[in-house]
């Protein structure tokens, strides 16, 4: 997403005229007025990439009314965009009916299942420790700078792994992934068992049963 | 790769050996009058198809066969040549004589010296050769007069089946490379651009954007580094229009591109086509060598100022690939993974420059718009719906194989007048177009004409031009089933609905087909299915559900036949049917007997066998066998 400028452009927000800075996404301006949209894959740090689909609004622009992810979508003068409606609240139960079939015993995915009122998934349970947010991944990428883990196969059997699923070489153990997680369930050792040191070779990196954090083993 | 390598008869033609770059239309022109001057002289000669599906059939060796013999015969002197692919794939392999353009189907190696005797010898027609029509019984003695080709228009397939794909010569003769002339030196880039807008054609990948205003948006974009990509990752199954084209008139392909970059502005072009194609890529290889050889790519094209080059790129086989932001991404070397669009190609493409990317059947569609004109190309077609469109007719149709028609032909005369009918005269349920994730269109509707709108409105897509005839046997949540199968393997598992959904619209279907239906099941497909449609973050996941909400939609009572009644009425779905022996039709040949894998069928010869249900595994040999074909279906019977 481009940088934030000064230009301001109006647009019309749940049918209230509202200002919106140019090169913010409709979900950025949602949330300035105080709009919130629910989302699993945006986060303030990272690039958005418009995955999970639960931002889903109603954007009218230039005549034509469609369903598009908030976050990844930049606001337009005299854009019209409705963010709650019969049909999206349908979609994004859907969705949360999908998600919580994959991950039933994930706490965020219950949590935002029920604030959408979906009680029960209609389809057969999975029980996935991720949902594939890929909020590891871009953070990795990012904010770290080094792009340890990606994600590996295709469609349902989507994993994040480090390239072939072999032990990363260029992973530097800080932990960001697990940190950033927010279904709480990445577990760095399935990226990396050793830590390089300056001196003295390769340590152990063990997982802290305390603050859950990882640290180097002496 | 080098030339050399690469030519299918590791030898270089004379022309080739001594080519001299074309540095301006003059030399251009000149060459063609030379070529044109000595294939006239030469009189006959014999073009053998060696498209995929002729290859298949043995045309290659029906090639060697015909250089042996006119060899040993002391008449090396006529011309023996391999082409692309003619279309009409049952009938192959193709042979045409010229000058007469005399056409033979299911040329096997034993036609050939008759061929060579009769024909070529003395002039005569080897008549058991010869097509002949299944209804009326007249003999056709040239392509054109053959009913399939009959109510084609050829503008894509212009040059396909006639020249030498790998003879650059060939293409140049067949005025090929005229239009990039006539643009390089004739136009302003802007005058390309307003010509392709002028024509109104419309991208043939699928979605249907109409390409001359996806020109102009690259166009007017800033920065002097902007990319052109060809779009060849044709993945539908049972679809080979692009590969044809890629395979049969690669140059076609090239010229449209440089005739691209030329009003686009740009100086770089990638061609990106699946490596399971390997004879397309091996012809484009050939081409694009050729080409620069040729000075038509490179620098200072025909002393125009204006440079372009062209590079190949596979792609390793993820359908999603064709999509054109994961294309890119795979281009780049990183996931084939779509992103959300804007910002589009044209702003933020190829290493976030400025790209246009169109498929190849638009490419190929180009040279001819600056040729003939784009008035004359908006002569042909609907109101919308613009020129021609290429189909690959498959399925359960009499001539399958490649055709090009005009925009608004109807399917009832796709189907009959040129495919022939439904194969073994049995009636017609439904047309699938689109590839995996279109629609299927039934047979009510055959009269509808075939164009963007008309099969949006039906439910459907273009797409890139797949179509699927589907016979009264066709189950039609076995087909959704199947689609939906093929789009779960197919998705690349970034966005929600289309990861999770697709899955889940396969496990549903599977259980219907499977006889475990429950009540609540289709309209959970549908609901789910529109969610999908209207959710996912790209093209594929927007379609995927295509197949399941038209089958629903026109074939509903199949479905609820399967979760109410556990009743397949196309007789397809194994869970859901019984085979038994039907007494009086039976004539206990015993033929099924030995088919069974399990031994589940019994008794003596010329009595009605016994079947034993218990032992029965529904494997269905049994009814394949049966030998009393029209009465196979009774004999050993499905209920």
């Amino acid at each position: 997403v481009t940088a934030v400028t000064d230009d301001i452009l109006t647009i019309k927000l749940n049918g209230r005229k509202r200002k919106a800075g140019k090169g913010q996404s409709v979900l950025e301006a949602a949330r300035d007025c105080g709009i919130a949209i629910p989302t699993l894959c945006y986060h303030e740090a990272l690039e958005p990439v418009g995955s999970c689909r639960l931002c889903v609004v109603e954007v009218t622009a230039g005549g034509r009314t469609r369903t598009m992810a908030s976050c990844v979508t930049p606001v337009e003068d005299g854009m019209a965009v409705v963010t709650e409606s019969p049909r999206i609240a349908e979609i994004r139960r859907m969705i949360m009916r999908l998600l919580l079939a994959r991950c039933p015993s994930i706490e965020i995915i219950q949590r935002m299942a029920r604030d959408l009122g979906v009680k029960a998934s209609p389809f057969p349970k999975d029980d996935k420790d991720c949902y594939l947010c890929g909020m590891c991944v871009r953070a990795c990428a990012e904010i770290v700078g080094v792009g340890a883990i990606g994600f590996a196969y295709r469609g349902s059997l989507s994993e994040v792994q480090p390239p072939f699923g072999q032990e990363s070489n260029v992973c530097i153990g800080c932990g960001t992934c697990t940190t950033i997680c927010p279904a709480r369930t990445f577990d760095l050792n399935k990226v990396f068992a050793r830590r390089s040191m300056h001196k003295g070779g390769q340590k152990e990196i063990t997982r802290c049963t305390v603050c859950e954090n990882h640290y180097t083993g002496t | 790769v080098t030339l050399s390598q690469l030519h299918r008869q590791g030898e270089v033609s004379a022309l080739m050996a001594t080519a001299v770059r074309l540095a301006a239309v003059r030399d251009l022109d000149a060459l063609r009058k030379r070529l044109r001057g000595a294939r006239g002289a030469k009189g006959v000669s014999v073009s053998i198809c060696a498209g995929t599906g002729c290859r298949a059939h043995g045309s290659l060796d029906l090639f060697e066969e015909f250089k042996q013999q006119l060899a040993a015969r002391g008449l090396g002197d006529v011309a023996v040549r391999t082409t692309g692919c003619h279309g009409f794939c049952e009938r192959g392999p193709l042979v045409v004589i010229y000058p007469k353009r005399i056409f033979y189907h299911g040329v096997k190696l034993q036609d050939v010296s008759a061929i060579i005797e009769q024909t070529i010898g003395r002039g005569e027609i080897v008549e058991s050769l010869l097509y002949k029509d299944p209804v009326t019984g007249t003999k056709h003695l040239t392509e054109d007069e053959v009913p399939f080709y009959a109510k084609q228009e050829r503008i894509v397939f212009r040059n396909n089946g006639k020249i030498d794909p790998t003879s650059i010569e060939d293409y140049i003769a067949a005025d090929g490379y005229a239009a990039l002339a006539k643009a390089v030196t004739g136009m302003k880039p802007e005058e390309v651009v307003a010509e392709v807008t002028l024509s109104g054609l419309r991208g043939r990948g699928g979605a249907g954007f109409p390409t001359g205003i996806k020109w102009q948006t690259c166009r007017s974009q800033p920065g002097d580094q902007k990319y052109i990509i060809c779009n060849g990752d044709e993945g539908d199954p049972g679809a080979f229009m692009d590969r044809s084209i890629m395979e049969g008139d690669p140059h076609s392909v090239l010229e449209g591109m440089t005739i691209g970059a030329f009003g686009i502005g740009a100086n770089k072009g990638y061609i990106y086509v699946r490596a399971e194609y390997p004879l397309a890529v091996s012809n484009l290889t050939v081409a694009v060598d050729q080409a620069r050889t040729f000075g038509l790519l490179g620098e200072n094209i025909l002393g125009s100022g204006f440079g372009f080059d062209i590079e190949i790129i596979r792609g390793a086989g993820a359908f999603v690939c064709g999509e054109e932001t994961a294309l890119m991404s795979s281009i780049e070397g990183r996931e084939g993974r779509p992103r959300p669009r804007p910002p589009f190609p044209a702003q933020k493409g190829l290493w976030d420059k400025p790209t246009n990317i169109n498929n190849v059947e638009t490419w190929a569609n180009v040279s001819q718009i600056i040729l003939r004109g784009g008035k004359w190309y908006a002569s042909l077609g609907t109101e919308k719906s613009k020129g021609t469109k290429v189909f690959s007719l498959v399925g359960k149709v009499k001539n399958t194989g490649l055709i090009e028609v005009q925009m608004g032909t109807t399917l009832r005369e796709i189907i009959y007048d040129i495919g022939g009918g439904v194969l073994k005269d049995k009636q017609l349920k439904a047309v699938q177009t689109g590839g995996p994730s279109g629609g299927c269109i039934p047979a009510s509707l055959i009269d509808l004409p075939v164009d963007y709108e008309e099969l949006a409105r039906a439910g459907s897509i273009m797409g890139s031009g797949g179509l699927i005839v589907m016979d009264e046997e066709t189950c039609m949540v076995d087909v959704a089933h199947y689609f939906v199968s093929f789009l779960e393997e197919e998705s690349c598992g970034k966005c929600t609905p289309c990861r999770e959904g697709i899955r889940r619209m396969r496990e549903i279907l599977g259980r219907i087909v499977k006889g475990d239906g429950k009540p609540g099941d289709i309209e959970l497909l549908e609901s789910l299915g529109k969610v999908i449609k209207e959710s996912s973050l790209c093209g594929l996941g927007a379609t995927s559900p295509n197949p399941v909400l038209t089958t629903l939609r026109y074939f509903r009572d199949e479905y609820e036949a399967h979760v109410y009644k556990k009743r397949c009425p196309a007789k397809v779905c194994k869970a859901l049917i019984v085979y038994r022996v039907v007494a009086d039709k039976c004539t206990g040949c015993q033929r099924c007997v030995r088919a069974c894998p399990v031994h589940a069928i019994s008794g003596p010869r010329s009595q009605p066998h016994n079947l034993d249900p218990t032992k029965c595994i529904k494997c269905g040999a049994c009814y394949e066998v049966c030998r009393f074909d029209a009465i196979a279906g009774d004999a050993i019977y499905v209920e």
